[in-house]
């Protein structure tokens, strides 16, 4: 066991990492001179020990920085979904479609309850209702007394969300929150694959996965104001790879529909952005 | 010579013999992922000989080494072979029970997993695992409810096996890739879901109360995936 390598290793996941041992000489010091006594075998507890004085109970910066990104997003479909169950009453048909919104709704409550416990201090303050603008100024003027624009806005929030967890994971690696996200991340696909079905069921040409608008657009939606949603999600090249045709059948509605890609921060933020005051 | 030289490769655990062809079928992929993954990958296959105590390959086997991210999105080709082959026979005499829009999904899906399929297997070139046999003994593909009830199962199991791997990748495009698939196999669950039970794309206990999705572990994955699969798999490195 080489310590040289394995801060090489750590390395590549927090390129912070001597910065962190750094002001905490005196671990890596304990460490040494443990190190010249303790056998080999117990080295791998000594590390722990040592990595544990280095980090304390610290979580890195950026992944803080998701957290709190993923924590406006959370806000933002909740109260979306929470004003439209309390306070637009017969916006949405009693029944499989009202259960639906709030299991919807339960979900992202809990998204919220959990980003905040993990941000703990971090959390800042709460969001409210009032934060938010769900007509986007106007553009969604009927969005909780026309059922068919509440969906078409859901949805744009559903695929958002899909793509916004998506464009985050990489920044995770290496910290247990990552595999929360990405449980947070398939559930937000369920629910837009569930929102798309019952838009479908209301006579919108749609399917449960992103597919080729069209003439080839990236929106499949057919609304042009949520352009900015599907922008790129027409590609059909993964990892250099053209997907198109890479098998008998594989149309190019296939190899786009197989594929859901992600969003960068910024654009997922100007998307968000016109729904928050 | 050319025998031998067959026989000679016959020889050869995939993990070398990937290091022996790697360089110009991989080139696609690894000018993607970037040179220094590859040296990693690489440099890590070759290091595996010398403290390779593995007999040889069981006939008809394949293995899943966990040691490199080549194990794992070899771990995502395995189930997504076996997704396309269940989807390619539904496919292939769709129940009569089904609706016409059924019908075309269903037919969607298979191309989706076929695409997955295909992708894994050109991007992992001479790395990728054998094809895999399948066992579908107990499905009954004449019968809507256990077509759906299959499907669900596989979908299921599929975004909970990605969402469980995607610890165990190290580079991040590849986890970039395992999240654009995971999530189209999340919306496939939730059809398939809403199919069997209307409103039930994210119920409990699949999506729990923290509305949090499963997260499985290869070894999880495997053994429910197991009855559904002939050819033996080797697991190795895996934590």
């Amino acid at each position: 066991m080489n310590i040289v390598n394995i801060l090489e290793e750590i390395e590549k996941v927090d390129g912070e990492i001597y910065e962190r041992l750094n002001p905490r000489r005196s671990a890596m010091k304990d460490f040494y001179n443990m190190g010249k006594k303790v056998a080999l075998a117990a080295m791998p507890l000594a590390l722990g020990s040592m990595f544990t004085k280095a980090y304390g109970q610290s979580t890195p910066a950026k992944v803080t920085n998701v957290l709190k990104f993923a924590l406006t997003l959370e806000y933002l479909e909740y109260h979306f979904y929470n004003h439209a169950v309390e306070a637009a009453p017969g916006l949405i048909p009693a029944g499989l479609p009202l259960g639906a919104i709030k299991t919807i709704r339960d979900h992202e409550k809990a998204h919220v309850a959990l980003l905040r416990g993990a941000l703990g201090a971090d959390a800042g303050d709460a969001l409210p209702y009032t934060a938010f603008d769900f007509t986007a100024g106007g553009a969604f003027a009927d969005v909780y007394t026309n059922y068919d624009t509440f969906l078409a806005v859901a949805q744009a929030f559903e695929d958002t969300g899909v793509r916004a967890y998506k464009g985050q994971a990489t920044e995770l690696m290496g910290s247990g929150v990552l595999t929360v996200a990405l449980q947070i991340h398939s559930v937000e696909a369920r629910h837009a694959a569930h929102i798309r079905t019952m838009r479908a069921g209301r006579g919108a040409k749609i399917k449960p996965w992103i597919s080729l608008g069209a003439g080839g657009v990236a929106n499949d939606t057919g609304i042009g104001a949520v352009d900015p949603v599907y922008a790129g999600e027409n590609t059909d090249m993964q990892a250099g790879v053209t997907i198109t045709g890479i098998a008998s059948g594989v149309t190019k509605a296939a190899a786009v529909e197989s594929f859901d890609e992600p969003l960068a921060k910024a654009d997922v933020l100007t998307i968000a952005g016109l729904f928050i005051k | 010579m050319k025998n031998l030289q067959e026989q000679e490769k016959q020889e050869l655990l995939p993990v070398e013999r990937s290091v022996f062809t790697a360089p110009l079928q991989r080139r696609s992929f690894l000018q993607f992922a970037g040179a220094g993954a590859a040296a990693v990958a690489l440099v890590a296959a070759g290091c595996k000989k010398d403290k390779n105590n593995d007999g040889p390959m069981v006939p008809g086997g394949v293995t899943l080494d966990f040691k490199d991210d080549f194990g794992v999105l070899n771990y995502a080709y395995a189930l997504e072979q076996l997704e396309a082959a269940f989807y390619i026979k539904v496919a292939s005499n769709l129940p009569s029970g089904f609706t016409a829009e059924q019908k075309t999904y269903f037919q969607d899906i298979q191309f989706h997993e076929i695409a997955h399929r295909e992708f894994f297997k050109k991007a992992l070139g001479t790395a990728a695992i054998g094809s895999l046999e399948v066992n579908f003994e107990s499905i009954d593909f004449t019968s809507a409810s256990s077509v759906l009830g299959a499907a669900m199962a596989f979908e299921d199991l599929g975004v909970g096996a990605y969402n469980g791997a995607g610890k165990l990748l190290t580079t991040p495009d590849y986890l970039v890739l395992a999240g654009k698939i995971v999530s189209v196999e999340a919306r496939h669950a939730a059809y398939i879901r809403d199919l069997i039970s209307p409103g039930s794309f994210a119920s409990s206990p699949q999506v729990d109360d923290s509305g949090l999705d499963k997260a499985l572990s290869p070894k999880d994955v495997l053994a429910a995936a197991g009855k559904y699969i002939k050819t033996k798999i080797n697991v190795t490195n895996l934590a």
